[in-house]
């Protein structure tokens, strides 16, 4: 009995040797491997928005453009707060965001560089089929003001994204923080989990068209409720992090990725994506 | 109940019809939690046994460092080595952030505790008149290191199980320092939340399938293991 028991611990900790030596073995190739890379090309940090990751369009162009370039590409998908922070500290390389104004902050500190436009969709206001708040046919300030004065539940992203300081935009224009509002909801999460915390409490929300069109299927009691108004321009752009501020920036690979995303082919390919599938496009072509 | 039923059969449909994403995913979810429970394993059991069986003063307080470590919340241990991991922090030069191994350190870090602290306690448990009569028998140190491995061989495991299970079911750390990148550090875990905020659904509950297909397999092999032949 007892040989039996120290054999079969025996046999446990051979085959865990042996698993281990090829897990080491696998790991230590795959490390040359990327080691190899290293000499040639670096690994490219992208650090963007959720929306370009949700609603698929990043699925499309990363594999186009590490197949042109042979540049291997990390993306990061967080909010745009996050996004322009990781520039800031010079832990990405290129950021592909859209919130201006932020941005803008970081080209003057010097932060990021070669900051080109790329395209646009627009924001929606998105809410409960039959519009209890009869928000319907007013302008976004319109809207927004009759929410502040407690005609309906409206969700915030709340997350410092590019979707969230638009909110705070429009909030700020009609004169106020509606935060202490009963009917506020900060749900500090991506634009798909806030958009079905809205369809469960029945709140208004404001979210880009592409991840509204690509989630829609799962939202069947919401819909847009405002569109096409000129405060909602969702404006992308593209830039480079500062090497003269950052010095591990891989600025080669940074500097053909941006010029990846102005070139005609991807905008070509931006202004297709998504009309098969949703019968229009997600973005709309938007370079300087 | 739809929704469940369509996910069962599309975990089938992933884990048969050879599409590679998913497999890169499970194997990827394999390698780095296997590798991290042999990491922890190899430095804890010992850590453990020096800690269940010795006296020493401060051990008290190591101890309690232990516990506390047990109850580390992943995403406070994915936030420290983030930071030690940034470009601009003191390990930056390895360019080790979003990369496997930085998984596999977020999840040495929250399941070395727990495979310390339980291995500390099953030997701890042992009778401590087994010692006294193994020295009196004239055992060399191995051999009775060897005699008190075995007696304590179920509470070891129990560890080595607890670990693992903590390893398996971590996300946040994972998404921190792996980051989710798309054939380089996506895991089951990281894929499920991306899935649902993607709103694909039944996509992730067919994910969340094969996470606990893999999760029972294992753990059902480690409790044979623990319980031995039913003797009894």
């Amino acid at each position: 009995m007892e040989t039996n028991l120290l054999q079969k611990i025996l046999t446990f900790s051979c085959l865990l040797i042996v698993f281990l030596s090829t897990m080491i073995g696998c790991e230590s190739n795959t490390s040359k491997k990327s080691n190899a890379k290293i000499e040639e090309t670096k690994d490219l940090i992208l650090a963007t928005t959720t929306s370009t990751q949700d609603s698929g369009l990043l699925d499309v162009l990363i594999p186009m453009f590490e197949k042109e370039y042979s540049i291997h590409v990390k993306t990061i998908a967080v909010g745009s707060g996050q996004a322009l922070e990781m520039g800031t500290k010079g832990e990405a390389d290129v950021l592909l965001v859209h919130a201006p104004s932020s941005e803008e902050k970081l080209v003057r500190s010097g932060d990021v560089i070669n900051r080109q436009r790329v395209m646009y969709n627009d924001f929606i206001l998105v809410g409960p089929s039959d519009d209890p708040a009869s928000l319907s046919g007013k302008t976004i300030t319109e809207s927004f003001y009759s929410l502040a004065n407690g005609n309906g539940i409206f969700v915030s992203r709340g997350d410092d994204s590019g979707t969230h300081k638009k909110e705070l935009t429009i909030w700020d224009s009609i004169g106020g923080h509606p935060a202490s509002m009963e009917s506020y909801i900060e749900s500090g999460q991506g634009m798909g989990a806030t958009l079905h915390i809205a369809a469960e409490k029945g709140g208004y929300v404001l979210t880009d068209r592409a991840t509204f069109l690509a989630q829609q299927k799962n939202f069947p009691h919401l819909s847009i409720i405002i569109e096409g108004d000129k405060d909602l321009l969702n404006i992308y752009h593209v830039m480079q992090v500062n090497k003269e501020k950052h010095e591990k920036v891989y600025t080669f690979g940074a500097k053909a990725f941006v010029d990846f995303m102005v070139s005609d082919d991807t905008q070509k390919v931006i202004s297709e994506f998504g009309k098969e599938e949703f019968g229009q496009s997600l973005f709309t072509s938007y370079t300087e | 109940m739809e929704l469940l039923l369509s996910g069962f059969t599309h975990a089938l449909y992933l884990l048969f019809s050879g599409e590679k994403d998913v497999y890169t995913i499970t194997l990827l979810t394999l390698k780095v939690s296997f590798t991290a429970v042999m990491i922890s394993s190899f430095i804890g059991l010992p850590l453990g046994g020096v800690l269940g069986l010795t006296s020493f003063s401060g051990r008290r307080f190591l101890l309690v460092l232990v516990n506390i470590g047990m109850g580390l919340p992943p995403v406070v241990a994915g936030l420290w080595i983030t930071m030690l991991l940034w470009r601009s922090g003191p390990l930056g030069d390895y360019s080790l952030l979003f990369t496997p191994p930085a998984i596999i350190c977020a999840q040495v870090l929250v399941s070395l505790p727990i495979i310390i602290g339980l291995t500390c306690s099953a030997f701890q448990k042992l009778d401590s008149q087994i010692l006294l009569h193994l020295k009196a028998l004239g055992a060399t140190r191995s051999q009775a290191f060897l005699i008190l491995l075995k007696e304590a061989k179920i509470g070891i495991l129990a560890a080595i199980i607890a670990g693992f299970g903590r390893i398996m079911a971590e996300v946040g750390a994972a998404m921190m320092v792996g980051g989710n990148i798309q054939g380089d550090t996506r895991i089951l875990t990281t894929s499920i939340v991306m899935e649902v905020s993607k709103g694909n659904f039944e996509v992730a509950l067919a994910l969340s399938f094969i996470l606990m297909i893999l999760s029972f397999t294992i753990t059902f092999f480690l409790t044979f293991l623990q319980q031995g032949k039913e003797t009894r």
